[in-house]
């Protein structure tokens, strides 16, 4: 079987993206996925939507290059559709949450909730109820994790109130010792009920919430919101909206890489690292913020283009500290290179080797670092990454050095585009008006966030309303990734290896 | 090894002078004054993301690094509640943490600070209230100091902080009377 012969049944392409659009039934799912499976590709994506009081519609995103498919799968009446959770691993989380919130069932065989804990009923489904029963009396519910048993096997249970700054999430170890045989992790914790509160947005004001979805990830996810508005609205972004927008995006994925590097020397022991790299990613922040008048640019990507052009001394502030960070970082590379107790620390850690990689559908940055091609500035570019040659950076190795190595790969190219872009940035308009799409228009924004692939799913209701907006952050495919690459490992290496992927929990909880 | 310390010696110390407290952000007049009493301005705060979009911890960092030297300031993170003085709480609080929220508020040891972060942790933020938030860290718990901001800028944070652990005018003015 080959994907070429479903390309014939499709039913429209984006404009100006290579997004087809692709209706199957129910019963010929599974088959579409097993040979995108087979092209090598990946599921990115799936929710349901509602339009009639009930979830009558799931939607799927696949990509295997050169193609992205956005998948439309009519559901019968009673609901169900088959799991594809042994061809995409990640897909049983996915089609847990799609259950949680729209109250359509999978034949998956974990029927387990996974968003929903105990903040509202189990009959009670918030992408259709209207309105939305008041939440149980017992604020508590409990999860059935994984038991697992034998002589001197104990349970470590963290969380979710996390011992440093971070976000909170639960992590269940069973321990023999300090070895860890099984991580199951349990997320949920900050769901916050993102894809009702769009529904209550008007449409040309979606992207502020988007851009909250997970805030590391801001530029991206604004970005893929607006795509895929700007793509229903037939929008022709003017060039110098686009290049600003990928000047944000590296200087989002800089700034994270940045504060990643600095972390991971910390948990291996090496505070002058963390010193060193925050006082960076500081001098960063603030020269873009002379640049583009914020320091995280939570609200620079609007509909239409961004919400301010460069400030023009801002320009050459940002490129003259580039240069310096080149300087510094090339100095701090070779010392995390040349420091033996960190390399000892790094080398072997957390190690997901390409096989599994492929075979769990491992993303983005974690992924490249096990030998994983895919990366959406690469291989689904939109403007204006086909004009600036990007070097695609891959490692084979899949421990944390790799994902450590990798972060300092991308990092340079990263500052190579950003300077590129100030360079040769296309004179014109930063920004353009969007019409209001008309009720029932869809569209699919793909971004390739620092973490991994964003994608975006919208689709228009009336009078300038939302009636679905599904946000997908990369974290989906990878937390189950690091329940792999825990295995065998100590438990105070879990800190180190769990920063090495640095996943989103926000963006995953919605 | 040398390179490590030349990188150190080149660095130099590069920290800033700390902002003012901001009058402005206190929202509860209840002093805390056997905190200051007690540990004159030496704090030590549990973070806790209720919530968050994880916007608002990007800056609860960058408080850390050498420029802003929170722990210079002998102010420093730890890492459970029960060792705390002041909670630094982000939103909104989504009903799925509540419950952790209310139980991180009861393990912290009285006299106890909670300053909000950010505009949800202030109002809900672009979230707001619904069927799984809460809507602000006011609505679960007492919050004394409320900083607003998307994110709100490190030297902002800092000077919410700085407001929960130093005398208000008021008290200032009696202070000086007596």
């Amino acid at each position: 079987m080959s994907l070429v012969r479903w390309m014939t049944r499709a039913t429209s392409t984006q404009a100006g993206a290579a997004v087809t659009q692709l209706l199957v039934e129910p019963q010929e799912w599974r088959e579409l996925a097993q040979d995108v499976a087979a092209a090598g590709g990946r599921l990115l994506a799936l929710w349901g939507t509602n339009r009639v009081g009930q979830c009558d519609t799931l939607h799927a995103v696949t990509v295997a290059p050169p193609r992205v498919l956005a998948v439309t799968i009519p559901l019968d009446a009673d609901g169900g559709y088959p799991g594809v959770e042994d061809v995409f691993p990640s897909a049983s989380r996915m089609q847990r949450a799609v259950f949680d919130l729209c109250g359509v069932r999978s034949t998956g065989q974990d029927t387990r909730p996974w968003l929903r804990h105990a903040a509202w009923p189990e009959d009670a489904f918030p992408l259709v109820a209207n309105p939305m029963p008041a939440p149980p009396q017992s604020p508590l519910d409990d999860y059935a994790f994984v038991r697992v048993e034998g002589d001197g096997v104990h349970e470590i249970a963290v969380g979710p109130v996390h011992a440093g700054i971070i976000e909170p999430g639960h992590f269940r170890f069973s321990v023999v010792g300090e070895k860890v045989l099984r991580l199951e992790e349990r997320l949920g914790y900050v769901h916050k009920g993102i894809e009702r509160r769009f529904t209550e947005l008007p449409i040309l004001d979606g992207h502020r919430l988007a851009a909250r979805v997970s805030g590391d990830s801001a530029v991206a996810y604004a970005w893929s919101y607006c795509q895929a508005l700007e793509r229903m609205a037939g929008t022709v972004l003017p060039p110098r909206a686009a290049w600003l927008r990928a000047l944000a995006l590296e200087l989002e994925r800089i700034a994270n890489h940045l504060g990643d590097l600095g972390a991971l020397g910390n948990d291996a022991g090496f505070a002058v690292g963390l010193a060193q790299f925050s006082r960076l990613k500081e001098h960063l922040l603030r020269a873009t913020e002379q640049a583009l008048g914020q320091r995280y640019l939570l609200d620079f990507v609007v509909p239409g283009g961004t919400r301010n052009d460069f400030a023009p001394a801002g320009a050459t502030v940002l490129d003259e500290y580039l240069v310096q960070l080149t300087d510094e970082v090339t100095a701090l590379r070779g010392i995390y290179e040349e420091h033996t107790g960190l390399r000892d620390r790094f080398a072997g850690a957390g190690t997901v080797l390409p096989e599994l990689a492929a075979w769990i559908g491992l993303v983005g940055l974690a992924g490249r670092a096990s030998g994983q091609l895919l990366d959406l500035r690469v291989d689904a570019a939109c403007a204006p990454y086909a004009e600036l040659n990007l070097r695609r950076c891959t490692r084979q190795d899949g421990d944390v050095l790799a994902r450590v190595t990798l972060r300092f790969d991308e990092l340079s190219e990263s500052v190579r585009i950003v300077r590129r872009i100030l360079r040769a940035l296309p004179s014109g308009n930063h920004s353009i008006a969007v019409t209001v799409p008309l009720a029932g228009a869809v569209g699919v924004g793909l971004i390739e966030a620092w973490r991994g692939p964003v994608v975006v799913g919208l689709e228009a209701g009336p009078d300038g309303s939302i009636l679905r907006c599904h946000p997908q952050d990369p974290s989906w495919h990878n937390w189950p990734a690091l329940e792999h690459a825990i295995i065998g490992n100590i438990v105070p290496d879990f800190p180190l290896i769990n920063k090495s992927f640095n996943l989103s929990y926000s963006g995953h909880d919605l | 090894m040398l390179r490590t310390l030349q990188q150190i010696l080149k660095t130099g110390i590069v920290t800033e002078v700390p902002p003012a407290p901001a009058e402005e952000l206190r929202v509860r007049e209840a002093l805390q004054s056997r905190i200051r009493e007690v540990l004159g301005r030496a704090l030590c705060i549990r973070a806790v993301d209720a919530g968050s979009c994880n916007g608002c911890e990007l800056e609860i960092h960058a408080l850390g690094n050498p420029i802003y030297s929170i722990e210079s300031l002998g102010i420093r993170f730890v890492a459970s509640p029960r060792h705390a003085d002041l909670l630094l709480v982000t939103g909104p609080v989504s009903r799925h943490m509540e419950v952790a929220l209310r139980r991180t508020y009861d393990a912290t040891p009285d006299p106890k600070l909670v300053v909000a972060v950010g505009d949800c942790g202030a109002c809900g933020g672009v979230f707001g209230d619904g069927y799984a938030s809460c809507g602000a860290v006011s609505n679960v718990i007492a919050v004394d100091v409320v900083v607003p901001g998307c994110p709100p800028s490190p030297a902002r944070v800092l000077a919410g902080i700085l407001a929960a652990i130093s005398p208000s005018p008021d008290e200032s003015t009696r202070g000086s009377g007596q």
